[in-house]
């Protein structure tokens, strides 16, 4: 027999039922659900216990007023009666926080970087988040140049000239535009900055040496070289000639005295700010139609990621000087730096290759079906959403490449874990010294890391639109 | 049908597209063979035949998602080459609407709408954003602008796309199986958009398998089957006297239940 059914009144939507609740309903369920749940809990608060109970006192106990270790653990001995019971002596930490924080630059100078630190968060904070005024960038394009001046001093014309030139160059290559434009900028940065002319014919010397039977005579090609030097880059000849009119600069402190997380901050920050777009370019390179584009993208991505970092720094420290023309002479940290953002932006690039992967081939086809071009369709509709996609690897990156500035300590920089330790540990009032240097500098890096991870999950949160 | 819609429905001479002895291959699969048509603006072609046949890679070719291996396409006066210039012209004259919307789901609806007037037209933002509102409204979603594709219903999605199309203010629309992807309830709210733009006189291309809106607006039906085109015809003679076998077992397969 069929079953006639006809509702005649809809049911209203109520309220789920009403179950216990609170503390105690949480601990049953989550803690104490059943007999193994409940002998886990047991153990898990155990081991939580020991841990603590050994490391608290250790951290909590320590010495905070000592001249040496010796006299720290005569201190702790007295405490505790001569037991054995060990705590931490941060005296050593006290004494000489300055030199994790700054290396060895010149106290006095102190608040330059501390200024420099203080500024970058106002420059980040327009980048970092969108309720801040757009004319805020305006600060942050400043900020490399004043950061430059505030760390390494010097005449104030050099960054102020720098900003000069390259915004009149850039204006005149957008005025030109197209190619012709990207190819005046590149010619008019290499005429100021650097000596095209100089570098391609000490090249073609090279080259004409290496030939059996002919010989450029030295003195015509040193003559011919040290006029070009002479006149080239067109930068160095403004600067020293404006400073001569009005002198004014800051201090200038030399590389080999920036150290501990000064240098850490410095490398980190602007191998940071440079991978991302190097990455990016080399990701899309790695999808491109063109041959040599895709080749090459693909040829410095596993080359680069097939090769450990400091096989790269020793590159950095020793190689690049003589692949370059003579007289040019790179500072260390900008090499070390050059060779980490490279580093860092080939992975970034797999990284965001995966973002790529993941979008559906119907973002591009619409994109391309509304008629925006190659590089409107990636600004506007690929990468906002494969970057997103990709947060959480581009930050794990970032996170490894700001850790793995500690490796800079193998080529002879003062990094704050092994050179500034070492040079603490030279000491001969803290000879001895352990655990307390490794925790120390490793609580500093876990607070910025941790917070690098915990704006990745703001930036998450914030961009969810898709409302799946 | 009013006597208005009726007249605006009229084809005119002007030819939009022509496709000559157009071949493609994908690979050394034939996918679409000697294809030979003429659309005059104003026509509402509607193009069916089984999966597989080609339907879809030969509206695809027409705004150059596809490329075409032999014979010629012209859009507009516009022969499509690999001329990025003249591909950036058509796809600015024809609208496309998927089967799974594209939208682009971190941009609002309004974003989604204005987003090619701004960039590619370089409409100024405000002028973008009041036709936006209009062709919105037009597809009877106004209320939707500031939310989230996903926010929206599948048919609600498929509007937004046919008013995003709309606010390039094309010469040509290409839908390509636009319903294929919703459900029942949803499929009428989109047809009767498309209803309204066909009675506006817009020149469409259509692949699906909508039979009544075949009927109600199509001025010709096309069949194709393994790449090639079978049949062409005036809906009613198309549906009620087929001539080729071929289309008279997809009709019956179509329409047998």
């Amino acid at each position: 027999m069929t079953q006639t059914f006809i509702r005649t009144e809809m049911l209203p939507p109520e309220a789920p039922p009403a179950r216990d609740s609170g503390a105690i309903k949480w601990l049953r369920e989550n803690l104490f659900s059943g007999p193994l749940n409940t002998i886990l809990t047991l153990l898990g608060l155990f081991i939580v216990y020991w841990g603590l109970s050994g490391l608290l006192p250790w951290i909590f106990g320590g010495v905070w007023n000592a001249g040496s270790l010796g006299e720290c653990r005569e201190i702790i001995a007295a405490r505790t009666g001569g037991d054995g019971t060990e705590a931490a002596c941060w005296a050593m930490v006290r004494e000489r926080w300055h030199q994790y924080l700054f290396g060895f630059y010149p106290s006095d100078l102190y608040w330059r970087p501390t200024l420099a630190f203080g500024l970058l968060f106002v420059a980040l904070a327009p980048v970092l988040f969108s309720q801040f005024p757009r004319k805020m960038f305006l600060l942050t394009l400043a900020y490399p140049a004043v950061a430059y001046l505030l760390l390494w001093g010097g005449s104030v014309w050099v960054p102020v000239m720098l900003i000069l030139l390259v915004g009149a160059v850039f204006f005149i290559a957008t005025r030109i535009g197209g190619g012709w434009g990207v190819t005046t900028f590149v010619v008019l940065l290499l005429l100021c900055f650097g000596n095209p002319l100089g570098n391609i014919l000490w090249f073609l010397f090279r080259l004409v040496d290496a030939l059996p039977f002919v010989a450029v005579p030295v003195a015509f090609e040193q003559s011919v070289l040290g006029f070009l030097a002479k006149i080239f880059p067109l930068f160095s000849h403004v600067h020293p000639w404006i400073h001569s009119i009005l002198p004014w600069g800051l201090t200038p402190v030399n590389s080999d005295k920036f150290g501990g997380f000064l240098l850490a901050i410095v490398i980190g920050v602007t191998a940071i700010s440079f991978s991302l777009p190097l990455g990016i370019i080399l990701a899309l390179g790695r999808q491109s139609d063109m041959f040599i584009v895709k080749s090459l993208s693909v040829g410095f991505i596993e080359f680069i990621r097939g090769v450990p970092l400091i096989t790269l720094l020793f590159t950095a420290s020793l190689l690049l000087q003589y692949f370059l023309p003579p007289g040019t002479n790179f500072d260390l940290i900008l090499r070390v730096i050059i060779l980490v953002t490279f580093f860092a932006a080939a992975y970034l690039a797999e990284v965001i290759r995966g973002g790529l992967a993941a979008l559906p081939r119907g973002q591009y086809e619409a994109a391309d079906a509304l008629g925006l071009n190659y590089w409107q369709a990636q600004r506007l509709i690929i990468m906002p959403q494969a970057l997103k996609i990709s947060i959480p690897g581009i930050v794990s990156t970032f996170i490894g490449l700001f850790k793995d500035t500690t490796l800079v300590s193998f080529v002879g920089l003062l990094d704050p874990l092994r050179g500034v330790t070492m040079a603490v540990r030279a000491d001969i009032n803290w000879k001895g010294i352990y655990w307390e240097p490794y925790v120390f500098v490793g609580a500093i890096f876990f607070i910025l890391c941790f917070s690098m991870s915990r704006y990745s999950m703001y930036l998450e949160r914030k961009l969810k639109t898709d409302h799946r | 049908m009013n006597e208005q819609a009726a007249q605006k429905m009229q084809v005119s001479d002007e030819v939009a597209i022509q496709i000559a002895a157009m071949n493609k291959w994908y690979g050394t699969f034939h996918v679409l063979r000697d294809i030979n048509m003429t659309v005059q603006r104003g026509e509402r072609i509607v193009i069916c035949g089984p999966s597989g046949s080609g339907k879809s890679t030969l509206i695809r070719c027409i705004n150059r998602l596809e490329e075409h291996q032999a014979g010629q396409i012209v859009v507009d006066g516009t022969e499509l080459t690999s001329d990025i210039k003249n591909i950036d012209k058509v796809r600015s004259e024809v609208g496309m609407v998927f089967q799974h919307f594209n939208l682009f789901p971190h941009l609002t609806i309004l974003e989604n709408c204005t987003l090619a007037p701004i960039w590619v037209r370089k409409v100024p933002k405000r002028e973008a954003e009041e036709t936006a509102m209009h062709f919105l409204r037009k597809v009877k979603i106004p209320e939707q602008a500031h939310k989230y594709p996903g926010q929206l219903s599948g048919g609600q999605q498929q509007r937004v796309a046919i008013a995003r199309s709309l606010c390039m203010k094309p010469r040509i629309m290409l839908f390509d199986e636009p319903t294929s992807a919703l459900d029942p309830e949803m499929i009428k709210e989109v047809l009767d958009t498309m209803i309204e733009l066909a009675q506006e006189g817009m020149t469409m291309l259509c692949v699906t398998h909508e039979m009544g809106f075949a009927q109600a607006v199509a001025n010709r039906v096309i069949f194709m089957d393994q790449g090639q085109i079978v049949e062409q015809n005036e809906p009613k003679e198309f549906f009620t006297n087929p001539k080729s076998e071929r289309t008279k077992l997809f009709l019956s397969q179509i329409l047998g239940h």
